[in-house]
C-alpha cells in the first residue's frame, strides 16, 4: 500500500505503508542513532512527534518486551527508509512491521529519509502527516498547517503515570552494564514521572536504589513527607515552560535542599525553576553519538540525545554553574546549583539506546544522597 | 617489535607513540592476549592444553563439541582440524599430538558458524574512547575478516548488544594499553543466545580501518598520527563537516558492503578454501542507500566479467544448469570465494532460507535481502522489455540492479536500457558521505550514487578533470595505479583543473577526500562512469577524462566512453588499441622498420599448430587482450602446444590466441617514456630485467640503469621508443618492453599508458612522471616544463617483487609467463650489488653470507652455473648438489658433495633443508618428469625462508649481492640525496 508523507511548507514524500493504515499527524524529527529503534518507538519524551530514522535498514533485529522504554509505542508516526520484512535475532518476538501495526502506528518507508533529514536541518522541524492509502498530497499539507504546534502545549499528562507505585525490577537479563557504584545501603529516590524512560527506573535499581515513582502532578508536599533519600525529575516530551506546576516542583526541592538529579525535561525544569529561560532548538538533539564534555574534568562522553528545547546559556543566573557543555554546538548539556546538592544533565545518561558513558551521574546522585544521609 | 626488543631504540633514545611495545605484544600473542581478557572479565573462546590423549578427552568433556584442535608449533597449522565428535576428535588430536615437535595441542571451543563483529575504535592521551565503525562479517566466523564480505555498519545487533560491545571494546583497548590511536577489535557473538567473546585486537591501523575510513569519512590514520602527538580528540576538527570536533562517533545513513577479491585463477594449484589464513589480494567497496543496493554494487565492482553474474546461472544453457544438489549443497557448505555465487544459485532453484542458513550460517537477515534481489530479478525476466513498467524499472535500480543485467534480464542491449530508463527519469542521484547522518552541512564534495529523488553533487561550472581508478588490487593491477591516480590529481590541480576521481577501492589514497577536488566512490563500469560525467557537465563546466592511470580497468571502458561523447585526454583510445591489437601493432611495427618477435594468431588448434610451424618452438601463448599475462604459457612442442588450445583457453574468432615466437634468454627491458602533443619524447629510463625472457615483467626484479645491455643496444632502444610514440601520437605516457638477443632488439609489447614501473622509475630519477604526464595531456609540453634531456639517475635502483606464495602451501613457487607476485619493493644504492642486495631484504629474503649452497639446473643451465658456483666457493660457501650436477661441477675443478633427491633415498634434500643445513638454493627447472621433485624443494625452501632461486641470472645477481655486503657492508642514503647529485651537472651517467 502507498503512503504518503506530507510537511507544512508544502514538501511531500510518497513512499509505502510500513505499519498501521489511516492517517497520522506530529512534529516530524530525526534521530540519527543507528541503533535502538525499539527504545526510541517506546520514549514518551517522542510523545506527538513523527520520527525519521536516518539509519536507512531498520527492523532487522525484530522488537522485543525486553527492550521496551514505557507500557507503550510513544511516537505519533515514523519514517524509515527501508523496513526489514523479518526479524533477526535470537531475542527477537515480532517483526517491527506487525508491532507497529498492532500498536497502530501508521509509518511509512521508501522515503528519501536523507533529503527529509537535510530539510529539517535547514528549516527547522516542522508539522507533518503520514496517511496511507489513496491520497491527495495537498490535503495533506493543510492538515498538516492545521497541526497545533508543540510550544505553549502540556504534553506531560498524556504519558505521566496515573498513580504512584514501587518500581519492580526484572530479573538481570545480562544486558546490564555494570553499575558504576552502589550504595553501601539501600537509598529511596523519589521519581516525578514526566514520561519517564524505563532505564532510568533500570539504572537505579541497578546501583542499589528503591524507586517510588509519582504521577507529575503530585504535590511536593506528599513526596517529601516520605523523606527519600533522593528526588529525581525525569525526561518527558513537549515545551517544558508551560509545566508551571513542575517547575514548582523543582523550586521547592532546591529550597528544600533535597539531593536531586534531572535529566532532559527535568534537567530544563530545574534550569526554569533557577530562573534560566529555555528555548526551541531548530532541529534539536536526537541521536547516540554527541560528545558531551564534562568541564569539571575535560572528559568528554558520548552521549545519547533526545530533546528540542535547551536551556539559554544567556539567561542564566548565578546560582546556576554549567557542568557540561555540548562540542557540536556549545549548548548546556549539564547544570549544578551553586551551593545545593542539585544538578542535572540535558542528555540521557540511562542511554538506551545509545553508549553508557554517563552511567557515572547515578553514582554522583548516589554519592549527594549518601552525603545527606 | 625487532627494534624494540633488540635494545635499538632504547639504545638511540628512541620513543614509541601511540601504543607501546607491551601493549602490541599483549594484543598479538594469543595466550597473552586470552589471559589479559580473563582479568577484565571478558569473554574469550574456552581453550585448553593437552598433551596426551587422556588430556584431550578430559578437555573435550568440559568444553563440549564442535571443537578446534591446534598442534603447538606446526607450521600454518599443519595438523590442526575440526572435531564434531568424539570419533573424529580422537582421531586428530593423536595426528596433533604426533604432529607437534613438542607433543602438545591446545583443544579449543568452536566459535565457527558465529555471527563475527568488529569495532574500529580510537582512543586519546585523555583516555576518551570513540567507536569509529562497526562492521558485520556476512561470513560467519570460521572465514578471515580480509576474506569475509562485511557491512557497515553492524546491521543484525539490537542496541542493548551493540552498546555491550562496546563496553567491551573501551575495556579491552585499556586493558591492551593502547595509550593514543586506532585499533580493530573482533569478536564473536553466538547467534543462538547472544554470548560475546573477544576474538582478536590489533594495536594499530589496518586493512579494516582503511575501509572504516572510507566507510565513515573519519580519517582514522591521520587523527591517530596527530593523537600520538599528544593532541586529544576534541582538539582536532572533523574536516567534512568543519564546526564539530572529532571526539563523536560517526553515524551512517547508507550501508557500505566490502566484496574481496582473490587470485585463484593465477594459483590453479592452491586451495580455495576460505579460513583463518588470508587468501584475497584486493577488495572492492560498494556504497548505497540500502544493503541490497551497496551489495550489488560491490559484486559488479569487482570487474569479473561473466563469471561474476549472480543472476540466471542454472537457467538452461548456463554453466550451472546440471548442477546436482549434493554439490551445490558442498558449495554452500564449505567456504571458499565462490560461495556467494552458490547462494544465489540456491536460491534461484527456491532452496529454503532455512537450508541455506544452515548451510552457510550466514544470518538469514543477509539471506531475506538476497532472496528479495532474486525474486526482483525473476518479475524483471517475467514481464520482459515490452511490460517493464516504470514502477518495476524503477524498483530495481533502486535495488541496485545494473543497467548491463537488467538489460540481460529483460532481454534488451545495455544502451537502450538506460534510452528506457532516461525516458522515465530514473537517474541516479549522488549523497554526500558526511560522518554524520546530514545533522550538519558537509563541505567535502565525497559522494555515492544511488536512485533518490535527491542529487547533493552540486557540481560547479569550472573546467574539470575525471580521473578513472584502478578498481580492486589484484595481481597484475595494484597500488602502483593508485600513486598514478594521485599525481595524475596532484598535477591536473596545479593547472586549475577540478578534479573528479571515480574508484571503488578502499585501500587507495586517490579514494580519500582531501586528494582530488570531488570524489566518487564508484563501482569503474561504463554505467557508473558515464553517469557521474552526465551529473558532471550538468553544471556547464566543460569535462575531460583521464583514462591512462588505471591500468587496464578504464582502457576497457574508453573507446565506450568517447563513442559517448567523453572527451579522452591524452593519447587516444584508438591508439591505445591500435597498441593492443597484435595485428595493427604488428603493421605499425613493419612499417617502422623496427623487429618484432614472428607472431600471428589463432582461432583454433589447427592453426595454432601452422603458427608455430611457420615460427618455429619455443613459443609464447596468450589469449588477446589479458592483463598480468593471464592463462600465459610458455610451450617448446606440438603436444603442450595441443594441451593448451585444448584445456587452458577456449579460442573463437572473437577472442583469438596469440602465439609469439620465444626470444630463449633473450634480456628483457622495459622503458617509460613521457610524450608531449608536439612529438617531443623523453625517455624516463631504461630498466633492464634481471631474470631472462620468459618470466612475467611484473615478477621480473629490473635495475637502473642497465646493468650489463651494451650502449649501442641503448641507444637502438632510445630511438624505437621514439618513433614508437610518435607513430602511435602519445600524448602522456608510453611503456615499451623490448628483448634484446643476439645482438637484435625486438619490440615485445607497447603500453601507451601508466605502467606499473612509473613509481619506481619516478622514485629512482625524482621526476614525477605521472605529474608530467598528466600535465603534458592538459596540453603542456615537455618544453614547458624544462624537460628536454632523456632522464637519468645516480646510483643503482633495483626493484624486486614481493609474492604471496606462503599462503598457498602446496603451490609452485617457480615463475613464468603469468604474473604472481602482488607488490614489490625498491632498494637503492651505489652498486648493483648492494642495490639489489636491499631490495631482496626488503622483499623478506634473506641472502645468506655463509652456510651451503645447493645447486640443481637442468642440463642447459650447466654451463652458465659453473662461474656462479665458483664464485660462491670463492665466498667461503659450501656447495652441495644433485648427482647430475655434482658430477659436472666436480669436472670443473669445483668441490661438491651430493645430495639425495626427493625420491632417491634418505636423508635427501628435503631433509637437509629442513635440518637448516642449505643456506641457499639454485634450481632451475628440469623439466616435467621430475617436476614434482623440484617443486617440493622449492616450497620446503620457501617454508623454511632459505632463498630459492629458480633463474641462472637471477642467481648471478645474487651473487653478486653476497659480495657487496661483504666487501661494502649496508650504507643508509635518502632518495632526496640521490636526486641532489643526480641534479649536479656531470656526464650522463647511464646509457
Amino acid at each position: 500500500m502507498n503512503a504518503v508523507l506530507a510537511l507544512e511548507d508544502g514538501t511531500w514524500f510518497r513512499g509505502k505503508a510500513a505499519g498501521a493504515a489511516g492517517e497520522t499527524g506530529g512534529e516530524v524529527v530525526f534521530n540519527t542513532s543507528m541503533t535502538g529503534y525499539q527504545e526510541i518507538l517506546t520514549d514518551p519524551s517522542y510523545s506527538g512527534q513523527i520520527v525519521t530514522m536516518t539509519s536507512p535498514e531498520i527492523g532487522n533485529y525484530g522488537v522485543t518486551d525486553e527492550d521496551v522504554e514505557s507500557r507503550g509505542v510513544q511516537v505519533a508516526g515514523f519514517i524509515m527508509r527501508d523496513q526489514s520484512p523479518i526479524a533477526s535475532n535470537w531475542r527477537a518476538d515480532g517483526t517491527l512491521r506487525d508491532y507497529l501495526t498492532r500498536h497502530n502506528i501508521v509509518a511509512i518507508a521508501d522515503v528519501d529519509t536523507r533529503a527529509l533529514t537535510r530539510l529539517l536541518r535547514s528549516a527547522g522541524v516542522m508539522r507533518g502527516v503520514i496517511a496511507t492509502g489513496k491520497v491527495d498530497p495537498a490535503d495533506l499539507v493543510e492538515k498538516a498547517r492545521a497541526l497545533p504546534r508543540m510550544e505553549g502545549a502540556d504534553l506531560v499528562k498524556d504519558v505521566t503515570c496515573g498513580e504512584p507505585f514501587d518500581y519492580q525490577p526484572p530479573a538481570d537479563d545480562g544486558f546490564r552494564a555494570p553499575p558504576d557504584r552502589r550504595s553501601g545501603r539501600r537509598l529511596r529516590v523519589a521519581a516525578y514521572d514526566f514520561g519517564m524512560k524505563w532505564n532510568i527506573l533500570r539504572r537505579f535499581a541497578a546501583h542499589g536504589c528503591d524507586v517510588r515513582v509519582y504521577p507529575a502532578s503530585t504535590p511536593i508536599e506528599t513526596v517529601l513527607a516520605t523523606k527519600p533519600d533522593g528526588v529525581f525529575l525525569s525526561n518527558g516530551p513537549g515545551d517544558p515552560a508551560v509545566l508551571d506546576y513542575a517547575i514548582g516542583h523543582a523550586r521547592a526541592l532546591i529550597d528544600a535542599d533535597v539531593p536531586t538529579f534531572g535529566i532532559c525535561l527535568g534537567h530544563q525544569l530545574l534550569g526554569l525553576a533557577m530562573g534560566a529561560q529555555t528555548f526551541k532548538l531548530k532541529f534539536g538533539h536526537r541521536g547516540a553519538n554527541h560528545p558531551v564534555k564534562d568541564l569539571r574534568t575535560g572528559a568528554i562522553e558520548i552521549t545519547s540525545q533526545n530533546h528540542g528545547f535547551a536551556v539559554d546559556p544567556d539567561s542564566l543566573p548565578d546560582q546556576a554553574l554549567i557542568t557540561h557543555r555540548n562540542l557540536y554546538d556549545n549548548t548546556i548539556e549539564g547544570l549544578r546549583h551553586v551551593s545545593k546538592p542539585v544538578f542535572s544533565v540535558q542528555y540521557h545518561p540511562e542511554a538506551a539506546p545509545g553508549p553508557h558513558d554517563a552511567d557515572y551521574l547515578f553514582a554522583e546522585f548516589l554519592a549527594a544522597m549518601d552525603a545527606r544521609a | 617489535m625487532a627494534l624494540a626488543e633488540q635494545g635499538v631504540l632504547e639504545r638511540h633514545g628512541v620513543v614509541l607513540i601511540g601504543a607501546s611495545p607491551e601493549a602490541i605484544k599483549v594484543a598479538e600473542d594469543r595466550e597473552l592476549f586470552k589471559d589479559a581478557m580473563r582479568s577484565i572479565g571478558v569473554d574469550v573462546p574456552d581453550s585448553a592444553i593437552a598433551r596426551s590423549l587422556d588430556q584431550a578427552m578430559d578437555a573435550a568433556g568440559k568444553l563440549g563439541f564442535p571443537l578446534i584442535i591446534r598442534p603447538s608449533f606446526t607450521l600454518g597449522g599443519v595438523g590442526g582440524g575440526i572435531a564434531y565428535n568424539i570419533e573424529e576428535f580422537r582421531e586428530i588430536v593423536q595426528r596433533g599430538l604426533g604432529l607437534s615437535p613438542v607433543h602438545e595441542i591446545l583443544v579449543e571451543e568452536s566459535v565457527i558458524g558465529w555471527k563475527e563483529f568488529e569495532l574500529e575504535v580510537m582512543r586519546d592521551g585523555a583516555d576518551n574512547f570513540v567507536v569509529i565503525c562497526s562492521i558485520e562479517n556476512i561470513d560467519a566466523m570460521g572465514v578471515h575478516t580480509g576474506d569475509s564480505i562485511t557491512v557497515a555498519p553492524a546491521l543484525t545487533l539490537t542496541d542493548k548488544e551493540y552498546q555491550r560491545m562496546r563496553d567491551l571494546g573501551r575495556r579491552i583497548i585499556r586493558r591492551v594499553g593502547v595509550e593514543t590511536g586506532g585499533s580493530n577489535i573482533q569478536f564473536a557473538i553466538n547467534p543462538a543466545d547472544g554470548r560475546i567473546v573477544a576474538i582478536e585486537m590489533n594495536p594499530r591501523v589496518s586493512r579494516s580501518s582503511a575501509l572504516a575510513s572510507k566507510a565513515t569519512g573519519f580519517p582514522i590514520a591521520k587523527i591517530a598520527a596527530k593523537l600520538a602527538l599528544g593532541y586529544r580528540l576534541d582538539e582536532i576538527p572533523n574536516d567534512i563537516t568543519r564546526l564539530t570536533p572529532a571526539s563523536f562517533e560517526p553515524t551512517i545513513d547508507y550501508i557500505v558492503v566490502k566484496v574481496p577479491r582473490w587470485a585463484f585463477e593465477k594459483f590453479p594449484q592452491a586451495d580455495r578454501t576460505l579460513t583463518t589464513q588470508m587468501k584475497s589480494v584486493g577488495e572492492a567497496m560498494a556504497v548505497g542507500r540500502t544493503f541490497k543496493e551497496a551489495f550489488l554494487k560491490a559484486f559488479r565492482s569487482l570487474e569479473l566479467g561473466n563469471s561474476g553474474r549472480l543472476f540466471g546461472q542454472t537457467a538452461p544453457g548456463a554453466p550451472f544448469e546440471h548442477e546436482d544438489d549434493a554439490a551445490l549443497q558442498q558449495a554452500l557448505g564449505i567456504p571458499t570465494d565462490r560461495r556467494m555465487w552458490a547462494v544465489f544459485r540456491a536460491l534461484e532453484r527456491g532452496w529454503s532460507l532455512d537450508e541455506i542458513h544452515r548451510l552457510t550460517h550466514i544470518d538469514r537477515w543477509f539471506l531475506t535481502q538476497f532472496q528479495q534481489i532474486v525474486e526482483l530479478s525473476r518479475s524483471a525476466a517475467a514481464v520482459g522489455a515490452r511490460d517493464l513498467s516504470d514502477d518495476l524499472l524503477r524498483e530495481l535500480k533502486r535495488a541496485g540492479f545494473a543497467d548491463a543485467d537488467l538489460a540481460r534480464l529483460v532481454g534488451v542491449d545495455e544502451d537502450s536500457l538506460r534510452a528506457r530508463r532516461a525516458e522515465a527519469g530514473i537517474i541516479a542521484a549522488y549523497k554526500r558521505i558526511d560522518t554524520c547522518a546530514a545533522e550538519f552541512e558537509s563541505f567535502t564534495p565525497y559522494m555515492y550514487g544511488t536512485f533518490e529523488d535527491q542529487c547533493e553533487a552540486e557540481p560547479t561550472p569550472s573546467a574539470k578533470v575525471a580521473i578513472l581508478g584502478s578498481g580492486p588490487n589484484r595481481i597484475g593491477q595494484g597500488i602502483e595505479f593508485d600513486y598514478c591516480c594521485c599525481h595524475a590529481a596532484f598535477a591536473l590541480r596545479e593547472e586549475g583543473y577540478e578534479t573528479v576521481m571515480i574508484n571503488c577501492n578502499p585501500e587507495t589514497v586517490s579514494t580519500d577526500y582531501d586528494t582530488v577536488d570531488r570524489l566518487y566512490f564508484e563501482p569503474l563500469t561504463f554505467e557508473d562512469v558515464f553517469a557521474i560525467i552526465e551529473r558532471e557537465k550538468a553544471a556547464g563546466g566543460d569535462i575531460a577524462c583521464v583514462v591512462q592511470y588505471g591500468g587496464q580497468t578504464p582502457l576497457k571502458l574508453a573507446l565506450r566512453l568517447q563513442a559517448a561523447g567523453v572527451r579522452i585526454l591524452g593519447t587516444s583510445p584508438d591508439s591505445i588499441d591500435l597498441a593492443e591489437d597484435r595485428e595493427r601493432f604488428a603493421k605499425l611495427l613493419w612499417d617502422l622498420g623496427i623487429p618484432q618477435a614472428p607472431s600471428g594468431t589463432a582461432t583454433s588448434a589447427d592453426e595454432a599448430r601452422d603458427v608455430a610451424a611457420t615460427i618455429g618452438f619455443p613459443v609464447v601463448v596468450r589469449p588477446s587482450y589479458v592483463l598480468g599475462g593471464r592463462a600465459m604459457a610458455i610451450v617448446y612442442d606440438t603436444a603442450a602446444l595441443d594441451r593448451y588450445m585444448r584445456h587452458a583457453v577456449q579460442a573463437s574468432p572473437e577472442h583469438p590466441i596469440l602465439i609469439d615466437k620465444f626470444l630463449e634468454d633473450a634480456t628483457e627491458i622495459d622503458v617509460d617514456a613521457l610524450a608531449d602533443g608536439t612529438g617531443a619524447v623523453l625517455v624516463g629510463g631504461i630498466m633492464e630485467h634481471i631474470e631472462q625472457a620468459g618470466i612475467h615483467s611484473g615478477d621480473s626484479s629490473c635495475v637502473v640503469p642497465p646493468f650489463q645491455l651494451a650502449d649501442r643496444h641503448v641507444a637502438t632502444i632510445r630511438d624505437y621508443t621514439r618513433r614508437i610514440a610518435r607513430a602511435l601520437n602519445v600524448v602522456g605516457l608510453m611503456n615499451t618492453q623490448f628483448a634484446v638477443k643476439d645482438d637484435v632488439v625486438y619490440v615485445l609489447e607497447v603500453n601507451p599508458r601508466a605502467s606499473r614501473t612509473v613509481p619506481y622509475l619516478s622514485k629512482a630519477t625524482g621526476v614525477p612522471l605521472a605529474k608530467v604526464a598528466a600535465k603534458l595531456m592538459v596540453g603542456r609540453t615537455l618544453a614547458d616544463l624544462g624537460l628536454t634531456e632523456d632522464l637519468t639517475v645516480s646510483g643503482s635502483f633495483v626493484k624486486t617483487p614481493v609474492f604471496p606464495f606462503v599462503r598457498f602451501p602446496g603451490v609452485d613457487t617457480l615463475l613464468g609467463p603469468e604474473m604472481k607476485s602482488t607488490g614489490e619493493v625498491m632498494g637503492a644504492a651505489e652498486s648493483f650489488g648492494s642495490a639489489f642486495a636491499k631490495a631482496q631484504m626488503g622483499a623478506g629474503q634473506h641472502l645468506p653470507q655463509q652456510g651451503t649452497a645447493f645447486i640443481s639446473v637442468n642440463n642447459r643451465d650447466k654451463a652458465a652455473v659453473v662461474p656462479i658456483a665458483r664464485d660462491l666457493v670463492r665466498l667461503g660457501f659450501g656447495l652441495v648438489a644433485t648427482r647430475g650436477t655434482a658430477a659436472y661441477l666436480r669436472a670443473h675443478g669445483l668441490e661438491t658433495a651430493i645430495v639425495f633427491k626427493i625420491n632417491e633415498g634418505r636423508p635427501h634434500v628435503g631433509d637437509e633443508l629442513l635440518n637448516g643445513r642449505i643456506s641457499l638454493v639454485i634450481n632451475t627447472p628440469l623439466g616435467r618428469e621430475s617436476f614434482f621433485d623440484d617443486r617440493t624443494v622449492r616450497s620446503v625452501a620457501m617454508m623454511q625462508g632459505v632463498p630459492a632461486i629458480t633463474t641462472l641470472t637471477g642467481a648471478a645477481a645474487a651473487v653478486s649481492a653476497i659480495e657487496a655486503i661483504r666487501t661494502e657492508g649496508l650504507s643508509v642514503k635518502s632518495l632526496q640525496e640521490y636526486h641532489a647529485e643526480n641534479q649536479k651537472p656531470t656526464e650522463s651517467r647511464n646509457g
